[in-house]
């Protein structure tokens, strides 16, 4: 009897181990993909980094005709960063300012709003390029960009080019639109892990709705909206298609973003347009792959230091609401 | 120490003069603030007012089975998108979701460890990462080596986007169920993977379903990774080592031709992915939404943004 048992227990512990094991692989199968991701990304794009070096970095040519082949993939960079900080810009105030009314509305009124809000974020970016492209960019056009490029256009060399609707603002407010769910959904949060007594003792010092806001709220709550903010920079610079629908894809040195009105190109944007086209045997596909690598190190980054801030921000609240 | 009757009228005035300012600059901030609201719902309100209005019209039984027309003849229809969207969202589940499920099972059960808080760290950094470099790495690893466009590595590359939704919804709904029901299992000498699968993930069954369905869903509309995996196609489904079509893809190639006839097309397929997501997020909301605070969770932790 006393055997048998053993022999079970012996099982048991077989079991379960193997479980573990199962559970523990799956588990670091996200730490496998992440490593294996980037060292395929940088051993297939070694021969442009082997051609160009950190040409491919700073240079603006961008020329795929065999013989002719020169790739420099600053402009992208640079449309990427233009447009995601042009977004976050517009974006950002928008989300705040929602959270804030969210946060503080009575919840009759407060969850269906938040609901309608993060409706936007199940909207696939598919339908925000189609919607920008055949909708909102005709409209953005005659309304906001030939106004200021009439009143402007000469005078200040941003406002400079033709108001065609196909360009830097345009792919930016679509991208602020984007954004706006997660930056107000992450602020909200953060938002209401303020303690409640914070915004009564402000009350009670007399302060208006909007003083208790500075008082009480912005203070604590600092660290997540600057976190939550990054969280929507990371998203804007990752945003693939309504981007590449509305942005004009030009390439080479007149894709630089001089100005709001131009034509440009992001590095998610050339990827999408020409990866399908690269030869693999020439330099144009592993030129593209360095693009990708050079995107997927600059959005780790940014993601980074958006969770690193959030999630000091919600230990912030636990250790708050605890005492 | 009597306070004159001018130097009483004084601090009034200057009482007053105080909060008018401070309620104007209030009031001010309110206006401000509602009309960011309105900003935000007209975009929302605008794409599904156009994609209702525009979409309708171009639908009927042809155009949801039938095969693209020749180009700008607005013939023909999309039902090899549909199709190839079943299909690839049903392959990607299948790599995903067990695989999502045993990580979120190893966060929520084996989780306080150096390693899992690695593991819940990076898996969140991961759910941000561009769409388009999870296709690249797709087409690397899958597509180059094969040598041909597969539908594999647009399923794969899907499942990499769908899974770390998985695993974190999972280790929300598990660490929801009372420690009490798993010490119930283990009074009754139950081994642990049967406490976990029969008694902790019956418990939490609905939040899981409730994250597969929202990573589905998430999946349905994303574009940039089936550009280089499974291409486009305007045939129905044939095999898995040549391209398929999806209604991401279709939308966007329709939306690029110059003819109106296309464009509408592009309408009539965006209705279609739109009531199915749209659909989706209504019915996990209504359904499973209410009192648990996943979705809030989720959206949080970024998993139900589009890229």
């Amino acid at each position: 009897m006393e055997k048998k048992l053993d022999v079970h227990r012996k099982q048991n512990i077989r079991s379960d181990k193997i479980f573990k094991l199962a559970a523990t692989i799956a588990g670091s199968f996200v730490l496998v993909i992440i490593a294996l991701m980037i060292f395929q990304l940088i051993s297939e794009s070694y021969p442009i980094w082997e051609a160009e070096g950190l040409g491919f970095i700073i240079g603006t040519d961008w020329n795929a005709v065999e013989g002719r082949e020169s790739f420099g993939a600053l402009p992208y960079i640079a449309g990427t960063l233009v447009t995601a900080a042009l977004a976050m810009a517009i974006g950002v105030p928008l989300s705040i300012g929602i959270a804030m009314f969210i946060s503080d509305a009575p919840a009759k009124i407060g969850g269906p709003l938040g609901f309608l809000v993060e409706l936007l974020a199940a909207v696939p970016s598919i339908i925000y390029g189609l919607w920008g492209l055949l909708v909102f960019r005709l409209y953005f056009q005659d309304w906001v960009e030939k106004p200021l490029h009439n009143l402007f256009g000469d005078s200040i060399f941003l406002f400079s080019g033709t108001p065609f609707g196909l360009d830097i603002i345009t792919a930016s407010v679509i991208l602020a639109i984007m954004i706006i769910p997660t930056v107000s959904s992450v602020s909200r949060e953060i938002m209401k892990a303020v303690p409640q007594q914070q915004r009564e003792a402000a009350y009670m010092l007399g302060a208006t709705k909007w003083e208790m806001f500075k008082l009480a709220v912005f203070p604590y709550s600092k660290t997540g909206l600057i976190g939550a903010s990054i969280l929507g920079l990371g998203r804007a610079v990752g945003e693939t298609m309504a981007v590449t629908m509305l942005i004009g894809n030009a390439t080479g040195i007149s894709a630089f973003p001089s100005s709001f009105f131009k034509p440009s190109q992001t590095m998610s944007s050339i990827i999408a347009n020409e990866f399908v086209e690269a030869s693999p045997a020439s330099l144009h596909l592993p030129a593209l792959i360095g693009v990708a690598l050079v995107l997927l190190l600059i959005a780790i980054v940014i993601n980074v230091i958006a969770h690193l801030l959030v999630t000091r921000m919600m230990k912030v609240k636990e250790g708050a609401i605890n005492n | 120490m009597t306070t004159t009757n001018e130097k009483r009228q004084e601090y009034r005035a200057l009482f007053k003069n105080n909060v008018k300012k401070r309620l104007l600059v209030d009031k001010i901030v309110h206006i401000i603030i509602f009309a960011f609201v309105i900003i935000a719902i007209i975009p929302l309100g605008s794409i599904l007012v156009e994609v209702f209005k525009n979409g309708i019209t171009a639908i009927s039984y042809e155009f949801l089975t039938a095969t693209p027309g020749s180009i700008g003849s607005g013939e023909g229809g999309i039902g090899p998108a549909i199709q190839g969207t079943l299909i690839i969202i049903g392959l990607a589940s299948l790599i995903g979701v067990p695989i999502g499920v045993m990580s979120g099972i190893f966060l929520s059960e084996y989780g306080d460890n150096r390693l899992a808080r690695n593991v819940r760290f990076f898996n969140d950094v991961f759910m941000e990462f561009p769409s388009i470099v999870l296709g690249i790495f797709a087409f690397l690893v899958i597509v180059l080596i094969l040598g041909h466009f597969s539908v594999w590595a647009g399923a794969f590359a899907l499942a990499l986007i769908m899974f770390p939704i998985v695993a974190r919804t999972t280790e929300e709904s598990l660490k929801m169920v009372p420690v009490t029901y798993r010490e119930a299992g283990t009074a009754l000498g139950l081994k642990k993977w049967v406490i976990t699968f029969r008694i902790v993930i019956s418990a939490a069954k609905g939040g899981m379903i409730t994250g597969i369905l929202l990573a589905v869903s998430r999946i349905g509309g994303e574009t940039a990774p089936l550009i280089m995996t499974i291409l486009g196609s305007s045939q129905f489904f044939s095999s898995m080592d040549v391209p398929m079509d999806a209604l991401p893809l279709r939308i966007w190639r329709l939306s690029l031709l110059p003819y109106e006839s296309s464009q509408l097309q592009g309408w009539g397929a965006a209705l279609v992915l739109i009531f199915v997501i749209i659909g989706i997020n209504l019915a996990v909301r209504y359904y499973f939404g209410n009192g648990n605070g996943m979705i809030r969770k989720l959206i949080k932790q970024g998993g139900l943004v589009k890229k």
